[in-house]
């Protein structure tokens, strides 16, 4: 055996924490509507704007949300960052676009991928509508949206941002 | 009424990439004792021991303070841990400051830590949850929007960014505990460095660090008989807000202006540029000066930009307002730690001891933290002067 060893300083060790994920009402209904190909939201009874994904309340007014609004999958940039750098567990390659979009008939963002886009030609106020992946691969899970893509509508106003019915934006 | 309190010591450890020679528990070990140290005091002159850290996923080390007891000399004390994500150094140490203002505890130790480098941030950030896509590229991707917006808004020119990543790094170069030492960093230099998350380049956004910051905080009579001049507590404020609620404006948030609101009356503050003497502000990301300028009030809306390109802010070019003279969070990023050192960074420039930082004769310092998705917001304002 012999007399000389290396100090060990350190040594890695990976942990894994597995949760299991209880929707609760708001996010069960609106899951289980995602699995069928449809976005829906939750409209606040006080101040009328229309959540998405809903949470069962409106955080601003802190009162719980029941109405459900069916919303399109077309949607509007509110902003967005191309970003060069992996994510974590996903095998998405940089660069990609990662954008703030608030959807027809909703009056806040959530952030989803685009792509079949030109990134330079990315900007504030671009209108864009839902890819979705094959309906036999639906899940209850926002991921049943592969990405959304530009579509040739003319682009929204800054203080259109947010406030589009679901019908659309006719601009 | 609050009874006055004061920081009475002020202790830190050189930031850096990777402190190989010490664990978490060494660590916060050795800023509590260099604290101590400045304050003139012993472990059982103690009362109590607020302690904050980031999230614990952090690390991996589940309710950390649990552990430190031992080497934060409290077994048997009363301890309390805080949590308020990337704020929680600044809403440490006003828990810390509210235990004696209170009258419940005449002398309380206060500490904030992270390892960065037995963590991994960004993996902590990033748990799916399946009613939003898995897209979290850290807190770059999140505030990279933001800032988008604030440019988009405000028609800054685009080197705004890039000047504050340059003013913060030469304000880091004369602070030897500073993580990055760039005495030499140009303009061209941030501007040609890898653009992470578009419009966030690499040299406009914080390092990785390891570090702790300790304070302690006393009551009135125990801090006049300190050997050094105390930093009084003159105002302290948190807010937070929702983090996702329809027709929110995170580019310029109701919390962070209704909390520096807060603290400016309670320290008589009318007109913070005048009034205050230096601020020591949470500025991860470079373009997260001019807008914190505008948020708290030092600058119209959409006017921050033109104190930060003045120099108004910096401490080379003499500007009337320094930000961030330690070199502030671009500088040194420990993230737990980061809100404490702006506290602690603040009140050295009062107490005068702030060696090759120091803005001259500053009576008057403003320390802010916030964090989250820019939801929980924590000032405080200390001055040389009791009031």
């Amino acid at each position: 055996m012999s007399e000389q060893q290396e100090p060990v300083t350190g040594i890695e060790v990976p942990i894994y924490l597995k949760y299991n994920f209880t929707a609760g009402a708001g996010p069960a209904r609106f899951l289980s509507q995602v699995k069928k190909g449809v976005l829906t939201g939750q409209r606040c009874p006080r101040c009328d704007q229309v959540y998405i994904p809903p949470r069962g309340s409106c955080a601003a007014c802190g009162v719980a949300t029941e109405e459900e609004v069916v919303l399109s999958d077309k949607a509007t940039v509110q902003s967005f960052t191309i970003v060069s750098i992996p994510i974590p567990n996903n095998p998405i390659q940089p660069p990609y676009i990662i954008a703030n979009l608030v959807a027809d008939g909703a009056n806040i963002s959530f952030i989803h991928l685009m792509s079949e886009c030109v990134n330079e030609d990315v900007r504030i106020g671009q209108r864009v509508q839902a890819v979705w992946k094959p309906e036999e691969e639906w899940d209850y899970a926002m991921d049943n949206i592969r990405y959304f893509k530009p579509i040739d509508e003319a682009d929204v106003p800054v203080g259109q941002i947010g406030k589009l019915p679901v019908s659309g934006w006719k601009g | 009424m609050a009874n006055l309190a004061a920081v009475v010591g002020i202790g830190q450890t050189k930031y850096t990439t990777k402190r190989e020679d010490v664990s978490i528990a060494g660590l916060v070990r050795e800023a509590a004792q260099n604290a101590l140290q400045d304050a003139g005091l012993h472990w059982d002159e103690i009362d109590a021991v607020i302690l904050g850290k980031a999230p614990d996923m952090f690390e991996g080390v589940i309710m950390p303070e649990t552990y430190l007891t031992d080497a934060l000399g409290c077994n048997g004390k009363p301890m309390l841990r805080v949590h308020t994500a990337g704020s929680v150094g600044g809403s440490t140490a006003i828990v810390a400051a509210s235990h004696v203002q209170s009258g419940t505890f005449k002398r309380v130790l206060t500490v904030s830590f992270e390892k960065q480098s037995e963590s991994n941030a960004m993996w902590a950030l990033s748990s799916p949850q399946p009613f939003s896509t898995h897209l979290n590229a850290g807190a770059g991707g999140y505030f990279a929007p933001i800032i988008r917006e604030y440019m988009r808004r405000s028609e800054a020119p685009y080197n705004v960014g890039i000047k504050v990543a340059v003013k913060d790094r030469l304000h880091g170069a004369r602070n030897p505990l500073a993580h990055l030492q760039r005495p030499d960093i140009t303009m061209k230099e941030v501007e040609d460095s890898f653009m992470l998350w578009d419009p966030i380049r690499f040299l406009e956004s914080c390092p990785s660090s390891d570090g702790a910051c300790a304070m302690v905080i006393a009551c009135e009579e125990l801090a006049e008989q300190g050997p050094k001049p105390p930093a009084w507590i003159r105002g302290v404020a948190m807010r937070s807000e929702p983090t996702m609620y329809a027709g929110r404006d995170e580019v310029n948030p109701q919390a962070g202006r209704d909390c520096a609101a807060d603290v400016y009356r309670q320290a008589g503050i009318t007109d913070p540029r005048r009034d205050l003497d230096c601020a020591e502000v949470y500025v991860p990301f470079s373009w997260y000066e001019p807008m914190w300028l505008e948020n708290l009030g030092f600058a119209p809306e959409g006017e921050g930009w033109k104190l930060t390109l003045e120099g108004a802010t910096s401490l080379d070019e003499d500007g009337d307002i320094p930000w961030n003279p330690s070199g502030g969070v671009l500088s040194s990023n420990p993230i737990g730690a980061s809100g404490m050192i702006r506290f602690a960074e603040a009140a050295r420039q009062v107490r005068g001891d702030a060696g090759d930082h120091q803005v001259k004769g500053a009576r008057l310092a403003l320390g802010h933290a916030y964090g989250g998705g820019a939801q929980f917001f924590a000032m405080w304002v200390v001055g040389a002067n009791k009031e």
